[in-house]
């Protein structure tokens, strides 16, 4: 085990992965020469040169569709599109093409090609470039997306992601770059389509995934210690496929649910999270499922109306505490109310 | 077909000299439209070859020919099978392009790659695949090239190197660049095609893949196929340069124009094409021809003038390469005739061939989500539930683990 951030634990796996297998390259913006918008790929130039480390023009659909027919001839193209936002550019190529290629041909083509990208706000960047659109990418088959929370997960699902032969959007964030953690020294990759009980508990199932999963390890350890409450972390990590089983059955043990998202509520990745626990365990649940999103605007560039929109600890800690009060309600001691009300 | 670029080529490239200017059309405007390849790969002929040469050119010609009538008659047989409902969705015909599909495809080597849109029937039988497998496909059978799952707009064969037929316009630039890319990463010799149509060169994957293909040397042949309309917009109307061909100075990219219905101009030019990509020049090469009929097979084309349409009756590149090969006593009617025979009879087998192919098993429908098997991929129908029904009244113990997942 060696303690690093999550930027540095992806470097050394591009590196890694490049030292090991000459058909891995990478391509995208400003990866090259200037290194990275967020130095992930510090020194690969150097070390591996410009066929290796290509910097492409500005040219989303170009270079990103580019790297897909690379990836059919056999080369693993690690594409960095520099934040999500931009991938927009290219969802053509990568919706109906990438996606598309493997079953359209009736299996005779594979995409083994990796989408690093950025998504996120908090940074006051505004409308345009604080987004969190993975559900595009998590709602088509043909596209695996993980999404990863530490550092060792950042590494093991980009091994798993660069070895896998079917194109996989690899979900990073602004807001973990930085952040610490134990990394193995092996390289074993994760599972894809795998999702991780984090913190083991009874008392509520808290979801999440990228960054709301390192918020929910962070507020379920603060409840415990202020409230002695016992908050079981499911961390998804895989939006695609989406391993039901592993939350349902939580929830069929603590008997409620928050799921914690940084995109917007409505069609999110939550309310799929929260149908698919309807699904599963619905005489199980003490109460409804209860969903913490991002607000529904465009983000302001204003800290204070950033602030507001972003889901906070706070926010979270409050739908924990709600839906924990809501257990055991039922509507008819309400209705008893108003009728007694009435007479 | 090589020797059509040895010296024999000149004699034939001569008379057609002319012909590979561009054919004046519609409002087309006609300004500097490339020299003729023909001319500019003169070879001296040496006298004790002539005879020899002249012989297999002449063979040559008549298999340009006689695969042109294969690609008519199959799109014809095509639109039949269509109108009987034996093939669904769209059906895009290659009608007034065979003379365009015969020399592009003559041109390429086995191991070169193609790459192309949605009206790719003639060029998938002309790389060589098998038109009984290319027609199963549009009947949607197991024995089709794509295995049923493409259809009409999605035919793949790895073995004939056709790596896709492309239902997005534009789709296909990006895919093609990066597999010339994958070839320059490896140092192969091989060159990669990229058709498209007219209507294509407005898309922005047609400006951002030609830059790249420029800056990084990659060997590619972007050909514009350019049948004066995408669907019913003229060429005029959706491109402000409609010389397709000068799209190719932005980029320093050699480009050339050439005549779409003599099978020898574009064989040439595709040659020469060809050439240069694979000494890491890209090219574009415009291919000016017509189509025949409408966009697709249900489209009764009414967009077209009165006078166009009378113009089409004759023009028709097969009755025009027919009608000089005759003259030139290449052909003859009994020849004509017998490739009539011959063809005809290769359509109705390709048709009965098709229609006997099963339909894929629907125990198949998710073979082909995943290359790379993943935990948790759903195989749910339609009609199922996502996880299935407890017993009710609940038996189970509540903290029981989840045994009844169908996702």
């Amino acid at each position: 085990m060696t303690i690093m951030t999550y930027r540095q634990a992806l470097h050394d796996t591009l590196r890694a992965e490049m030292l090991r297998d000459d058909s891995v390259f990478l391509i995208g913006e400003e990866i090259g020469l200037f290194e990275g918008s967020y130095k992930i790929t510090a020194g690969l130039l150097k070390e591996f040169g410009e066929k290796r480390v290509r910097d492409t023009p500005i040219a989303e659909e170009g270079f990103g569709g580019t790297a897909i027919g690379a990836a059919m001839l056999g080369l693993r193209p690690v594409v960095e599109m520099m934040t999500i936002n931009f991938s927009m550019l290219a969802l053509d190529q990568i919706i109906n093409h990438a996606a598309k290629i493997y079953g359209m041909f009736g299996g005779q083509a594979r995409v083994p090609l990796v989408i690093r990208t950025p998504g996120g706000g908090g940074q006051q960047l505004g409308a345009t470039h604080s987004q969190n659109i993975e559900l595009f990418y998590a709602f088509v088959p043909g596209l695996k997306v993980v999404a990863p929370s530490t550092p060792a997960d950042a590494k093991a699902l980009l091994l798993a992601a660069i070895r896998d032969d079917d194109p996989v959007l690899f979900l990073e964030n602004l807001a973990l770059y930085n952040t610490k953690g134990e990394v193995p020294d092996d390289d074993t990759p994760a599972e894809i389509g795998r999702a991780a009980i984090t913190r083991p508990g009874k008392d509520l199932t808290l979801i999440g995934y990228s960054r709301m999963a390192h918020v929910a390890a962070e507020v379920a350890e603060s409840l415990a210690r202020s409230d002695g409450l016992d908050i079981e972390v499911v961390d998804l990590r895989s939006l695609r496929p989406l391993d039901r089983e592993t939350f349902v059955s939580s929830v069929k043990k603590t008997h409620a649910a928050v799921v914690l998202e940084d995109d917007w509520l409505t069609y999110g990745i939550g309310a799929e999270v929260a149908a698919s626990i309807s699904d599963g365990a619905f005489d199980y649940l003490d109460a409804p499922v209860r969903r913490v999103a991002m607000a529904e605007v465009p983000m302001p560039y204003s800290k204070p109306l950033e602030s507001a929109a972003l889901p906070s600890r706070d926010d979270v800690i409050a739908a924990i505490r709600q839906t924990l009060a809501a257990v055991g309600r039922r509507p008819t001691q309400s209705l008893a109310t108003s009728a007694s009300g009435v007479s | 077909m090589v020797s059509l670029l040895s010296g024999a080529a000149h004699e034939v490239g001569e008379g057609y000299a002319m012909a590979s200017q561009a054919r004046p059309r519609r409002s087309a405007s006609q300004t500097s439209p490339a020299k003729s390849p023909a001319v500019e790969n003169t070879v001296p002929v040496k006298n004790t070859a002539q005879d020899q040469a002249a012989g297999d050119r002449d063979g040559q010609l008549r298999q340009f020919y006689r695969d042109m009538v294969l690609v008519r008659r199959f799109e014809e047989r095509a639109a039949r099978a269509y109108t009987e409902a034996l093939i669904g969705g769209y059906c895009h015909l290659n009608l007034g392009e065979e003379a365009a599909v015969v020399g592009l495809m003559a041109a390429l080597r086995p191991t070169d790659y193609l790459f192309t849109n949605y009206r790719e029937h003639g060029y998938a039988i002309m790389r060589g695949i098998d038109p009984k497998r290319v027609m199963a496909e549009l009947y949607g059978r197991v024995d089709g090239v794509s295995k049923g799952w493409g259809g009409s707009m999605h035919m793949f064969d790895i073995t004939h190197r056709l790596l896709g037929g492309y239902g997005i316009v534009g789709g296909q630039l990006p895919l093609a660049t990066g597999a010339a890319l994958a070839i320059d990463y490896r140092g192969g010799d091989e060159v990669v095609m990229c058709t498209l149509g007219d209507g294509t060169a407005a898309i922005g994957a047609f400006h951002e893949t030609l830059n790249i293909a420029a800056l990084w040397k990659l060997p590619i042949v972007y050909v514009i196929i350019n049948n004066g309309l995408g669907m019913g917009t003229t060429v005029e109307k959706s491109s402000a340069e409609p010389d397709l061909y000068k799209r190719g100075a932005a980029y320093r990219m050699e480009s050339a124009r050439v005549d779409g219905f003599d099978p020898v101009a574009v064989y040439e030019a595709a040659a020469k094409a060809i050439a240069s990509a694979r000494e890491g020049k890209p090219y574009l090469l415009e291919v000016v021809t017509e189509r025949l009929r409408g966009h697709s097979v249900v489209d009764p084309a009414k967009y077209r003038t009165a006078e166009e349409v009378e113009r089409l009756k004759h023009e028709d590149p097969i009755q025009i390469f027919g009608a000089k090969l005759t003259a030139d006593g290449v052909l003859d009617a009994d020849k004509i005739a017998a490739i009539e025979a011959e063809v005809t009879g290769i359509v109705t087998e390709v048709a009965d061939f098709a229609a006997n192919s099963p339909h894929p098993d629907v125990s198949t429908l998710f073979d082909y989500t995943y290359a790379t098997p993943v935990p948790n991929d759903s195989r749910r129908l339609p009609g199922q539930p996502l996880f299935d029904p407890l017993p009710f009244p609940a038996t189970a113990d509540a903290g029981a683990p989840v045994s009844g997942v169908t996702a």
